[in-house]
């Protein structure tokens, strides 16, 4: 329990809460189900996303196996990061009836996250390692924690 | 090829350190697989996604192909928002006779792990031509 924070429940749970107002009640509409190709996931967002943060950095890490990084896209509108790309069905060339389990799923997708604070669009990087998206936001001047000397006299 | 149920006491055996220090993290899930059929290999993709290939562990005991693999945090900072967290992978298949154990390969791409499974000589379709005379 160490990590504990008040601060950051209270912020899971705004994100909650905006999240159940923003599908339920988004243009007075259904919820949109946008990622009705993954069995058993089907209501949730893909990819699942973790967002950190230290000094100088946000981070987003997305959970994404089997991406072609080419056909990965992000972009960036005022402090909200798109990720879009196609999860990619098996290459090799399988009759329907040889399939003994099928449970991975493959389509396109496409999930925003919104970053609480300021970042710089321009420097942003992005990874993509062993099946994880790991995008780098460099805060800006104005978010990054400011050390004040104390001036003795 | 069927799933074989295993009692979670014997569920990831590999030691994880967890976030808090030296307490073993014990949770772990079953990742999603495709299993299909080719005309010479039985092939097996997982979503492993976060796992590398020194974590990866793989494994054909009795019978049973065993798949496991830890995955790491690859972001550095403080949480602020989480929907996942990094944990171990855990799977289990019973094997038929029909597969060649010993020429079972795996690959690791993207966090899709592949295992191809040869079927052995005797499972194989064989074509018998039968001379009219």
């Amino acid at each position: 329990m160490t990590n504990w924070n008040v601060l950051n429940e209270m912020e899971d749970l705004r994100r909650e809460i905006n999240g159940i107002f923003n599908s339920v009640f988004a243009n007075g509409r259904l919820p949109r189900r946008t990622t009705a190709f993954l069995p058993g996931y089907s209501t949730r967002s893909y990819p699942l996303v973790n967002l950190y943060e230290d000094a100088n950095n946000y981070f987003i890490e997305a959970l994404a196996p089997g991406i072609n990084p080419e056909k990965l896209e992000l972009s960036i509108t005022g402090n909200i990061l798109t990720l879009s790309g196609e999860k990619e069905r098996i290459q090799d060339e399988v009759k329907p009836a040889s399939y003994l389990r099928s449970e991975r799923a493959a389509g396109r997708f496409t999930r925003s996250v919104e970053v609480s604070g300021e970042f710089d669009s321009a420097k942003v990087e992005a990874h993509y390692r062993n099946g994880v998206i790991l995008v780098v936001l460099p805060k800006t001047e104005k978010v990054k924690p400011k050390k004040i000397e104390v001036k003795v006299s | 090829m069927t799933e074989k149920n295993v009692p979670t006491t014997t569920c990831c055996n590999t030691a994880v350190a967890s976030e808090a220090g030296t307490r073993v993290q014990e949770r772990c899930v079953t990742p999603p697989v495709d299993i299909y059929e080719k005309e010479n290999d039985l092939v097996v993709v997982a979503d492993v996604p976060g796992a590398d290939k020194d974590s990866l562990d793989i494994a054909v005991e009795e019978g049973v192909l065993t798949i496991q693999a830890a995955a790491k945090h690859t972001a550095p900072g403080e949480r602020v928002y989480r929907e996942f967290e990094p944990v171990n992978y855990y799977r289990q298949f019973q094997l038929s006779d029909k597969v060649d154990i010993d020429k079972i390969s795996a690959a690791l791409n993207n966090g899709v792990l592949t295992v191809t499974l040869p079927k052995a000589e005797a499972a194989k379709p064989k074509k018998v031509e039968v001379k009219i005379s």
